[in-house]
């Protein structure tokens, strides 16, 4: 009774995240892709984009902190974040990698601190708004 | 959906470092009545389809696939590289691989074209990207029937209203259907 519900209700808010440019046509296609025998795929990829961005933005802020900041792997990290965030059309996360990718190119640390900031804010506000609507995705623990 | 999937299933090995997109890819080729096995690297594509070089253990039997897939960003080995050695081995030339990429770079498509592929996807990936593979694949990959599929997608192109203003991912895979083109001189 609750999954369809929620699943309802999370699909019905999606629009509403549609509208405020957190989500793009790619989300629409994965809506495309739930049916009777998977009815649970989007919040299933959608939690697992969670996960795996909690995860890439940690580790960017660790290489961030390190005497000798490994500019390489860095880029690394925002291309795998700019894919995923792609991949389930989360617009905003991905053009704020889009964005400050370039801070990598110069090298620029605070930029890239400034950067990952920003997309952690707006991967937790996507969250946020996902919860809100009952999508039941576990909620991303403290950004320290 | 209802799809009939009783006919000819399809063996595809889908190849992406990313959980979030081998999840995604999974889920289109069940979609489109594939069996679908994913990877992670091409380092474990190459133990799975017995083209490792060490023979240690034999704990699982060789994979027996009709279609690669693999994201062409891999670290260790791009899926150019693992492009390469499978089109450079006797026993897996046959197999047709399609790379996928979320930078459309002409250099890179090229490049991948000449050594074989048989398509070059521009992710995001959408159903229709996989459908129209999988389509030729059944086809037995006939040439002509390419034109067919190609225009077929550029409809459904049209009906999508999807926008991007980043200038590396592009709303459609290609603005002109893409056929093999012939060899461009590398700079």
């Amino acid at each position: 009774m609750e999954v369809n519900q929620m699943q309802r209700s999370f699909l019905e808010y999606a629009n509403v995240l549609f509208r405020e440019g957190f989500l793009d046509g790619q989300f629409s296609q994965l809506q495309m892709l739930a049916d009777e025998s998977n009815p649970d795929f989007v919040v299933e990829v959608v939690s697992l984009f969670f996960e795996d961005s909690q995860k890439l933005l940690n580790d960017l802020t660790t290489t961030l902190d390190q005497q000798n900041v490994n500019f390489k792997k860095i880029d690394a990290h925002i291309h795998q974040l700019k894919g995923s965030s792609s991949s389930i059309g989360a617009q905003r996360v991905k053009n704020a990698c889009i964005a400050f990718r370039n801070f990598c190119d110069q090298q620029n640390v605070e930029g890239l601190s400034f950067g990952s900031s920003i997309t952690f804010a707006f991967l937790f506000q996507l969250e946020q708004q996902i919860v809100a609507a009952g999508g039941a995705i576990p909620i991303l623990s403290e950004f320290s | 959906m209802g799809i009939d999937c009783s006919s000819e299933e399809l063996h595809v090995l889908a190849v992406d470092d990313s959980l979030v997109d081998r999840k995604v890819i999974e889920r289109l080729l069940k979609i489109s009545c594939c069996k679908v096995t994913t990877v992670e690297s091409g380092r474990r594509a190459l133990q799975l389809l017995g083209l490792d070089g060490e023979k240690s253990s034999v704990e699982f039997d060789e994979l027996n696939v009709n279609l690669i897939m693999t994201d062409y960003s891999m670290p260790e080995m791009t899926g150019y590289e693992l492009l390469k050695k499978i089109k450079g081995s006797s026993k897996l030339c046959k197999i047709p691989v399609v790379v996928m990429s979320s930078e459309k770079v002409m250099s890179r498509i090229d490049r991948c074209m000449e050594e074989g592929a048989e398509e070059f996807l521009v992710k995001p990936l959408k159903l229709t990207d996989v459908e129209r593979v999988i389509d030729f694949i059944l086809r037995g990959g006939d040439k002509n029937e390419k034109k067919i599929t190609t225009s077929r997608k550029r409809k459904t192109m049209m009906m999508h209203e999807d926008f991007d203003s980043s200038s590396s991912q592009s709303s459609s895979n290609w603005e002109q259907p893409y056929q093999k083109r012939p060899k461009i001189a590398q700079n």
